[in-house]
């Protein structure tokens, strides 16, 4: 069968874990490489400036210092980087990127030169064509470079931990006065149904108003079929707060502290 | 089922907050090790995490916990399942006298092969000019080897004075600045299965030859070999060692007969590519140096034989480096042995 491309990794761990890992695509790579660029040429002529001072002593001398150094820069940069930096370079680092061992394993040494020193063919013919060309063929993103050091390039975004907290906590849940329906609701809900209304809520202010109430109008409906409440629980409840209060149900088995005996009446 | 999050989160927290400052510290201080107790804990803290990970992606998918757990156990798993060594001090002499001559031993064949092809493509350029001198612009696309040979030796050695002077550090910087980035290209084309490196070889011998055979033409056989050998003893076998890594290279993505996958025949291979192109490296700036400051004076500046002397010196040195060079005594014994049962 054949292997359709994606922008994902997954890596099966002997313990039978699956991680997946966000390969970063060739347009962003261009764009860090144009950063790296940037930072050669800038170190270059803050080191050219600074060795042209040996042009007092020998003007011959300093200017093959400086040739030697401009060389050395170019091929090192990206090698002393990414091995310092396990991974990353200036321009990789400020587009959350990071070279990684294809297998997901530590990166050796030899990797991180072999896929440096191999971007001379990656460069050909003008612009990183090949490489571009090959990155955008291979199944994990890499250009030839990547391929025979057997490296990827990742992408990081940053990482939160969820603020369930301001999303759940401190609202009279209606539905929990009937706690058998709630058993049963989270007895029929899938994990995958569940994440799709919690990311409905979490990113409820990126909808336009419209498109916000006909989601939850949709969810709550899918919701309803599922498991149907008796109509006083939905009593003066929009549709969002009803998804909220399943949402609520679904990802806290137990009352919030606060919440512990209710009196007040719904929300 | 749906794990509740609120108490799996604030429960686990602590062991993945844990873990992640262990591995904060491996991944910042590459000199850092943990003790048995501590890689005991780590292990421990891996396997946890692991868990609930899959916990997490069974029960509650929760997209951003789910995230974060993964990218500690990608971190983690790397530190856990690696087992290639990880050098933790250079030994740059200890590198030079043993491991470059033993893997230059060790791919002796390739070698040979990149020897042979470019003994072919020297044959090819000799031929070419010997047949037809027309064809020099051709294959000589360099002004300064357009000319007749005779007319140049003749000029060179009627000039007196130093026409490198004031710029000898900066040619000398430039050769090696270019035939690095030769060589590298030589590498680097390996990727095409190992035709690319071919071609390389092969249009660098046809350079060569086509030389030679202009010179040997020209009757100018003394003055060749004295301006070619002080360089060409190091700068040709590094092109050679070169060819010799893009062949590698090219051999690792055919890999012929044998049963390992690819990415493990690369992985095979790269520590040893990375070792003949730093030694390329060193082999280059001594050509370098040689080439600027010895191989464009000649006679009456320096005897011809002072030159060629030197370059054959050099060549001896440099193959008995190869050949000898960190070579074990057991290795030595083995050998004896081995010869002993042949007589």
């Amino acid at each position: 069968m054949r292997r359709i491309k994606t922008n994902t990794l997954l890596i099966k761990t002997p313990e039978g874990i699956v991680f997946s890992l966000l390969l970063a695509g060739p347009v962003t790579r261009f764009l860090a490489w144009a950063l790296d660029l940037a930072c050669i040429g800038a170190l270059s002529s803050a080191v050219g400036t600074l060795l042209g001072l040996l042009g007092l002593i020998s003007f011959d001398l300093a200017r093959a210092i400086i040739v030697l150094a401009c060389f050395i820069i170019q091929i090192g940069y990206g090698i002393v980087m990414e091995w310092f930096w396990r991974g990353q370079t200036i321009g990789k680092r400020l587009l959350r990127l990071r070279v990684m061992d294809a297998q997901g394993l530590r990166l050796q040494f030899s990797q991180i030169v072999i896929r440096n020193l191999l971007r001379f063919v990656d460069l050909l013919p003008a612009f990183y064509l090949v490489g571009g060309v090959a990155c955008l063929i291979s199944r994990r993103a890499q250009r030839l470079g990547d391929f025979a050091a057997n490296t990827i390039v990742v992408r990081n975004p940053k990482v939160k931990e969820p603020d369930l907290d301001q999303l759940l906590a401190g609202k009279f849940n209606s539905l929990r006065q009937y706690p058998h329906l709630s058993a049963r609701l989270r007895q029929r809900v899938s994990p995958t149904e569940a994440r799709v209304a919690l990311q409905a809520l979490l990113r409820r202010d990126e909808l336009d108003a419209l498109a916000r109430v006909e989601l939850f109008e949709e969810i709550a409906g899918h919701f309803r079929s599922l498991v149907e409440f008796p109509p006083e629980a939905n009593e003066g409840i929009t549709e969002e707060q009803y998804v909220r209060n399943v949402v609520d149900i679904l990802f806290r088995s137990q009352w919030p502290n606060r919440q512990e005996k209710p009196e007040a009446a719904p929300a | 089922m749906i794990i509740d999050l609120q108490k799996f989160v604030a429960s686990e927290r602590r062991h993945w907050a844990d873990l992640e400052s262990l591995l904060d510290k491996l991944e910042n201080d590459p000199g850092f090790k943990l003790s048995l107790d501590q890689l005991k804990h780590f292990h421990y803290l891996y396997e946890r995490t692991s868990a609930d990970l899959a916990k997490i992606t069974t029960f509650a998918s929760e997209p951003q916990t789910r995230r974060y757990l993964e990218s500690l156990v990608a971190r983690a798993y790397g530190e856990i399942h690696e087992t290639r060594e990880t050098p933790h001090r250079l030994a740059p002499v200890h590198w030079f006298v043993n491991t470059f001559p033993q893997t230059f031993r060790r791919h002796l064949r390739v070698f040979w092969l990149s020897v042979g092809i470019t003994i072919v493509g020297s044959l090819f350029g000799a031929g070419a000019i010997a047949f037809d001198p027309g064809a020099k612009s051709v294959i000589m696309p360099f002004s300064h080897l357009q000319g007749d040979p005779s007319e140049r030796v003749s000029r060179e050695e009627r000039t007196a004075d130093d026409r490198l002077s004031g710029v000898k550090g900066t040619f000398s910087t430039t050769l090696m600045t270019h035939n690095t980035q030769v060589s590298i290209l030589t590498l680097a084309l390996g990727m095409t299965w190992g035709i690319g490196t071919i071609i390389m070889l092969f249009y660098n011998g046809v350079i060569l030859g086509a030389v030679a055979a202009d010179y040997l033409l020209a009757g100018q056989t003394k003055f060749l070999v004295g301006w070619l050998l002080p360089h060409g003893s190091f700068e040709i076998p590094a092109i050679l060692i070169a060819g010799q890594a893009g062949l590698i290279l090219g051999g690792a993505l055919i890999g012929w007969g044998g049963r390992t996958s690819l990415g493990t025949r690369l992985r095979q291979v790269s520590r040893d590519l990375v070792t003949l192109m730093l030694g390329v490296a060193g082999l280059l700036i001594w050509a370098g140096f040689v080439e600027a400051f010895l191989s464009q004076y000649h006679e009456p500046i320096i005897p011809y034989w002072a030159k060629i002397s030197f370059g054959a010196v050099e060549l001896g040195l440099l193959a008995l480096f190869l050949a000898r060079s960190g070579r074990k005594p057991a290795q030595d014994a083995e050998l004896g042995m081995r010869n002993e049962e042949r007589n």
